[in-house]
């Protein structure tokens, strides 16, 4: 998938749309060795042939110090629980986090956050436990699935000494989808165009949905929570199985 | 972390009835909020379907329906819908859905119902529909602003400050600078009121001859001063002030004597000034001089405005204003013509005689003769005698009649018996045409002259109205003509068939149609009186209309009129022409929420109109 990075094409675990969660979930329920990831995986994963609106989601965004997880961290993590009916954006959840990598002047910049704020947050290893079962059971989606799936990854391997992998829908992906028929040309485009932020609100707007903030987690949490709904209800049926649209 | 939610919360801050909410409020709601996406054409809400929560519409357009399927209501971003289903049982009343793609923020019905409770203003807003809502809200206006209603009493605020017959004027001074009065009464030793000083009684009576401050008060007091009763009304109070030239005028109860009220008490209350323009008005001698007036009646309508009367009292004041107008001129032109060589009643028709008369208005008039007026020896008289009023009037800012409804207009300068014989044409043969531009004579007024002859007439119709209903269907044919918009949609009128324009003209679209709609139940029930609101008394006393629904025309009247006299008076505190054409763009969303439901009210009587007189 053109997402991909190159590492990723040669992992033999690595994720995709054929991937059956279901079966992954009761594997690592049984394997995992740290009680939150059991607990984690215990919980089960809906199987590929559920239609999407019996599908339990919750809109999931980082705000990172960088864009590699390999020596970036996680500042703040925004996510809302939502279905295709209804963003429970009333039971949206923030923290602020103290990343494992110090803070670039880039960064603050661009998610105003500052190095005080961050000094007085917690590590994610204290986050854990209340993070995961938010996240347990239900599938994730982010916009540009890189940034969530990889620091998340990473981050849980370094302090639980395993590393974490759930599904995700990409709504970046489902857009490019929609126009991977367009002649080369706006491939180019695109590639240039890969400052995330960016692209989300420009997605959006191809639904009439309003410009937001950008970059403050749970305002980018809601934001590709909406822009799944209306690309769900644009171009795909809510028998749709989930296992089309995950990966 | 603390959960912001940024962006719900700004957008809530942007929109009415949530930025008026106290900022804890405020931030309640905003994460109470769930979000939903709706594409173009798609369902929101499905009649009688459970109902949960209170739905604003976040980006988007969306269309509610009434459940034989006519449009209700296109809202925008702000726009919320939902509510008359919260507020009455948790079902949809209005089915909804997306006219353009949309996202709907959900406010849950408990954090709605709260809101409601807790918060007057969201609640009016939310519910200009419910009728026992908009009386409440309405009745504590009237107490402040019905001039025409109240009584002495309620200006009364405190105990009258007294002092007895032997004191010196040093000790009442004494006593009125202590309690901060500007007026003091004098007792006896029976407490009966004997007198009463003021300020200016102290300086004019007491300083200025240079008399010692141990004078007796009774040496410098009005004694025997002029009362009134404090069941009586503030109206005739003004009366007796105008009259007598008073500043201070004792209230009593049963020859108690119960306070004292001052003319600031008065002005504090409003339309004083009307009664001042109305004596200068008869104060004047040249047309010019009373053309001089014209910016004191402009001053004194956006006063009122200003201090929030309520239609009636200004539609009243203006009438009483143009009624003096016309009583002058009639003074004036009998002067330069000599007396009338027959008996003569000058009539006011439309909305003078209805008492609601506003600021841009056409003088609609007429004259009844003597049944033995002779044309060959008496027309030219009346006929300079009308050219002479009419021309004032124009002069003093009542333009002519484009549908020549004037006494110069020979059809309209009749003997008493012609016009009888026109009342019984227009009732016994009707036709719609024929009443098209016919309806303002059934509001009629004697101004000046045999008044006496213009309540015959009204006796005449009254009779016979009721028993015709062919005259009623085709009064009701023509009234039906002229219907209300739909509401607004974003900087546009929405027209009931969905079509958007950019003004409206309140008058030909909102107060005319109300009018001719009240006057038709007035015509149908014998009804003799003129004003609206006095006929929506008789009709809703009648028992013709369902039940609640004659206060429910009551208070969506007052809604447009009161539309409609902003208007023209923000036009003259801008110092630009007054008209009738209002744009969407200048009214507040709270004014634009209420004026839709009054539209709504109006249009659901149009429909009961037509059912009614099968018209």
């Amino acid at each position: 998938m053109l997402y991909l990075g190159p590492n990723q094409h040669d992992n033999p675990q690595a994720p995709g749309s054929n991937t059956d969660w279901q079966c992954y979930y009761q594997q690592q329920a049984s394997q995992a060795k740290h009680p939150l990831l059991q607990q984690f995986y215990g919980a089960g994963m809906v199987a590929a042939s559920t239609p999407i609106s019996q599908v339990p989601l919750v809109a999931v965004d980082f705000e990172t110090t960088g864009l590699s997880a390999a020596d970036n961290g996680i500042v703040s993590i925004g996510l809302v629980p939502f279905n295709l009916q209804r963003i429970f954006s009333s039971q949206a959840r923030q923290w602020l986090l103290k990343p494992r990598f110090t803070l670039t002047d880039n960064s603050v910049t661009v998610h105003r956050i500052t190095h005080s704020e961050i000094s007085s947050a917690p590590d994610l290893s204290a986050l854990l436990p209340e993070l995961l079962p938010l996240l347990a059971g239900k599938v994730a989606v982010v916009h540009y699935r890189q940034i969530e799936r990889a620091f998340l990854a990473a981050s849980v391997q370094v302090r639980l000494g395993e590393s974490i992998l759930f599904p995700v829908i990409d709504t970046l992906e489902l857009e490019a989808r929609l126009y991977r028929t367009r002649p080369l040309s706006w491939w180019d485009k695109l590639r240039k165009r890969q400052q995330l932020s960016i692209r989300l609100d420009a997605s959006r707007s191809r639904y009439q949905l309003p410009p937001y903030r950008p970059h403050h987690a749970v305002t980018d949490a809601i934001a590709s929570a909406e822009l799944l709904q209306a690309q769900l209800s644009y171009r795909y049926s809510p028998d749709t199985p989930v296992g089309e649209l995950w990966c | 972390m603390e959960i912001e939610q940024i962006e719900i919360l700004e957008f809530l801050k942007r929109h009415s009835p949530f930025q008026e909410l106290p900022a804890g409020q405020l931030l309640q709601v905003a994460l109470s909020i769930d979000i939903g996406y709706f594409k173009a054409g798609s369902e929101i809400l499905r009649f009688n379907a459970p109902l949960n929560a209170l739905h604003l519409i976040r980006s988007g357009a969306v269309e509610t329906f009434r459940r034989n399927g006519d449009l209700y209501n296109r809202l925008s971003a702000g726009g919320i819908f939902g509510e008359q289903g919260l507020l009455r049982g948790g079902k949809v009343r209005f089915p909804a859905s997306a006219l353009e793609d949309t996202l709907i923020y959900f406010i849950p019905n408990e954090v709605f119902q709260q809101l409601f409770d807790e918060n007057e203003f969201f609640a009016d807003y939310v519910e200009v529909g419910d009728s026992e809502r908009r009386k409440t809200s309405k009745a504590s206006t009237q107490a402040r602003a019905d001039l025409l209603g109240a009584t002495v009493a309620t200006l009364l605020s405190r105990e009258p400050v007294t002092i007895s017959t032997d004191a010196n004027v040093w000790q009442a001074a004494q006593l009125m600078t202590e309690q901060k009065v500007s007026s003091l009464l004098i007792l006896d030793a029976k407490q009966h009121l004997t007198g009463i000083i003021t300020d200016k009684d102290i300086r004019a009576r007491l300083v200025a001859p240079g008399l010692k401050s141990e004078t007796p008060v009774t040496d410098i007091m009005s004694a025997n001063p002029v009362t009134i009763e404090q069941q009586q009304y503030i109206f005739e109070a003004m009366m007796l002030m105008l009259r007598h030239n008073l500043h201070h005028l004792p209230v009593v109860k049963q020859q108690h004597t119960v306070g004292v009220i001052a003319i600031s008490d008065i002005i504090r209350f409003e339309s004083q000034s009307s009664l001042y323009v109305v004596s200068r008005i008869f104060r004047q001698q040249t047309v010019a001089e009373l053309q001089a007036l014209v910016p004191d009646v402009h001053a004194c309508f956006v006063r009122m405005v200003n201090e929030d009367a309520n239609s009636q009292m200004i539609g009243s004041a203006m009438a009483a204003i143009g009624r003096s107008f016309k009583q002058r001129l009639l003074e004036l032109a009998e002067a330069e013509l000599g007396p009338p060589p027959v008996p003569y009643c000058f009539l006011a028709l439309g909305s003078m005689a209805r008492d609601e008369q506003l600021i841009l208005t056409d003088q609609d008039n007429a004259l009844i003769l003597d049944n033995r007026f002779d044309p060959a020896q008496h027309n030219s008289y009346f006929q300079q005698l009308a050219t002479f009023v009419c021309d004032g009037l124009a002069a003093c800012g009542y333009s002519y009649c484009t549908g020549k409804i004037m006494a110069t207009n020979p059809e309209w300068r009749q003997p008493l018996k012609v016009w009888q014989q026109y009342f019984q044409n227009w009732i016994a043969q009707p036709s719609a045409e024929r009443l098209l531009h016919s309806s303002i004579f059934f509001d009629i007024d004697g101004v000046w002259g045999q008044t006496q002859w213009a309540e015959q007439l009204q006796q005449l119709v009254s009779r016979q109205a009721q028993k015709h209903p062919l005259f009623l269907a085709s009064m009701t044919r023509n009234a039906l003509s002229r219907t209300p918009p739909l509401g607004f949609f974003k900087d546009f009128v929405m027209e009931q068939d969905g079509k958007q324009n950019n003004s409206l003209n309140i008058k030909r679209r909102g107060t005319a149609p109300f009018v001719d709609l009240i006057r038709i139940h007035a015509l149908a029930i014998g009804a003799t009186d003129s004003n609206s609101f006095s006929r929506l008394q008789q009709i809703i006393a009648a028992k013709v209309l369902p039940q609640g629904r004659g206060e429910d025309l009551r208070d969506a009247f007052e809604v447009i009129a009161m539309t409609r006299i902003r208007h023209q008076a923000a036009a003259l505190r801008q110092g630009s022409e007054p008209d009738n054409n209002v744009l969407p763009e200048q009214l507040s969303e709270f004014e634009r929420k209420h004026l839709k439901e009054a539209f709504q009210v109006l249009s659901n009587a149009q429909k009961f109109l037509k059912f009614h007189f099968k018209a």
